[in-house]
């Protein structure tokens, strides 16, 4: 090995996250994108044709509509959300010091809500929410995923490797032994991917809607017969968590479109 | 055989309470690799195990191929079920359903006749075994049929 491989070698141990026996190594790591057909990568790919992009759209406007009792916009506080809101869909969940846990995007837009424009929090997955998130998310696109770096989060991402690693339901299933052990084979004749979070919310044909990387790991749950968690409960964020930090590098791709 | 003689202790105690319940699991005795008596008592009916081994929601199929012509949707994260006639006794075929976990602790295959050991199992499977006593049996009928 050279002198400077040696060096580049030493700097990615010291700064990347230490991996566990059966983790995706760094490069390995591949977004849902690269497992779908080229119809479904096409869809994608084109803003006219992509139909989350209505969502965005939907979102945008809300962004600059008055709400609640303190009448304000979220662009009366965050300005052009071009610029304000670039790379931070990267790094959510965030650690919030006031709450002294990770919250993730839609929470952090509805604590906005309560606590900046006075209005009631967004139900999840009703639309104004999936909107407002997928235009704060569409920023980010392109962006180098790295939430989960903020040491005050570790003790949440170890939680949520733990929930990713553990057996559950009636078919004792974990997650790592489907999109760690097992991807690019097939479930009953479907692939199986790493299941990276890189894409949320995302349009899945599936679904007939745009839906929460919450929404995808409930049904994942449920796929596997086992109770799955509530929306907002802390081992869904935790999970979503470890979900961004396992996916570290891989570039954001909201509104992406899945199968 | 330790398992088999808790369930037979779970079976007297439901008995001398008065009530059947239908999810109690019927005992069974592991012998060596296998379980030699058929869990219902009678043999199980091929045709409709091949029925159970193609419905989504019995579950093999998304793991398994085998040689089922009718459908695409087989899965390929384990052996293909050909054959399986040929390379297991009736009686292993049997075990492996029941809990395919005494094959290989770190295997992937649900136990399909087992209700403890389990995680946040989903309100609606909440003490139940995935399969029937009668499934199995019908499917373990079915497995013996796959001779290559
Ligand atoms: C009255 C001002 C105000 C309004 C209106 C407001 N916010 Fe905020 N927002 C803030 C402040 C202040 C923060 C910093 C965190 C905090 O103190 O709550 C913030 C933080 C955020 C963040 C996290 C940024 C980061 O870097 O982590 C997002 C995302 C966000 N707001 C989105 C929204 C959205 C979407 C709306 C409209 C639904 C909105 N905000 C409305 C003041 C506002
Ligand atoms: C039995 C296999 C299986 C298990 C166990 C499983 N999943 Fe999935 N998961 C799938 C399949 C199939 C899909 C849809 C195709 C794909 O993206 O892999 C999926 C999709 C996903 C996606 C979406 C990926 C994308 O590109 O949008 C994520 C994220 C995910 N799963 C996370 C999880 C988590 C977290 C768990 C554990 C709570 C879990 N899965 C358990 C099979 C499984
Ligand atoms: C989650 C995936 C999964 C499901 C669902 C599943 N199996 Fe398996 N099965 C496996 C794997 C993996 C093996 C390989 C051996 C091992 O891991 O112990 C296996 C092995 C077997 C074998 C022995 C294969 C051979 O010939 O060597 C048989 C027979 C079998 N399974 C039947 C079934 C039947 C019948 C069902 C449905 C009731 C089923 N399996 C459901 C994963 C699965």
């Amino acid at each position: 090995m050279s002198f400077w491989r040696a060096i580049a070698a030493a700097a990615l141990l010291a700064t990347g996250p230490a991996l566990l026996a059966g983790e995706i190594l760094p490069d390995a790591r591949r977004s849902g994108y690269s497992f779908m057909g080229p119809d479904t990568r096409a869809m994608q790919d084109d803003d006219t044709s992509n139909p989350g992009m209505l969502f965005v759209l939907d979102g945008e406007a809300l962004w600059t509509k008055r709400t609640g009792s303190a009448d304000k916009a979220c662009a009366d506080c965050h300005g052009d959300a071009r610029g304000s809101m670039k790379g931070v869909a990267a790094r959510y969940p965030a650690f919030d010091k006031a709450l002294a846990r990770p919250v993730t995007l839609d929470q952090r837009i509805n604590l906005c809500r309560s606590n900046h424009q006075q209005a009631p929090a967004l139900p999840y997955e009703s639309r104004d929410l999936l909107a407002l998130s997928a235009f704060v998310a569409h920023q980010s696109r392109g962006v180098a995923i790295t939430a989960g770096d903020d040491p005050q989060l570790k003790p949440f991402v170890d939680q949520g490797r733990d929930l990713f690693m553990q057996r559950e339901g009636q078919l004792n299933l974990a997650c790592t032994n489907c999109h760690d052990d097992n991807f690019n084979k097939r479930l009953a004749g479907a692939p199986i991917t790493q299941g990276q979070p890189t894409g949320y919310p995302l349009y899945r044909l599936e679904w007939q809607t745009l839906g929460s990387l919450e929404r995808r790991l409930r049904s994942c749950m449920t796929g596997v017969r086992a109770q799955a968690y509530d929306f907002g409960a802390p081992e869904l964020v935790a999970l979503e968590l470890y979900l961004m930090s396992r996916a570290h590098g891989l570039p954001m791709e909201t509104p992406a479109v899945r199968p | 055989m330790a398992r088999a003689l808790v369930h037979i202790a779970a079976l007297i105690a439901a008995s001398v309470a008065g009530a059947a319940n239908a999810d109690e699991l019927v005992p069974y005795n592991i012998v060596s690799d296998g379980i030699a008596e058929s869990l219902t008592g009678a043999p199980g009916d091929a045709a409709r195990g091949r029925a159970l081994v193609l419905a989504r929601t019995t579950t093999c199929i998304l793991c398994h191929s085998g040689p089922f012509p009718e459908t695409r949707f087989q899965g390929d994260l384990a052996p293909d079920l050909s054959g399986a006639g040929n390379r297991w006794t009736v009686s292993q075929l049997r075990l492996r359903l029941v809990d395919a976990a005494r094959f290989n602790p770190e295997t992937i295959m649900p136990s399909y006749y087992r209700t403890d050991h389990l995680v946040r199992v989903g309100r609606n499977f909440a003490g139940k075994p995935i399969l029937s006593a009668a499934e199995i049996e019908d499917i373990v009928a079915f497995l013996a049929t796959l001779r290559d």
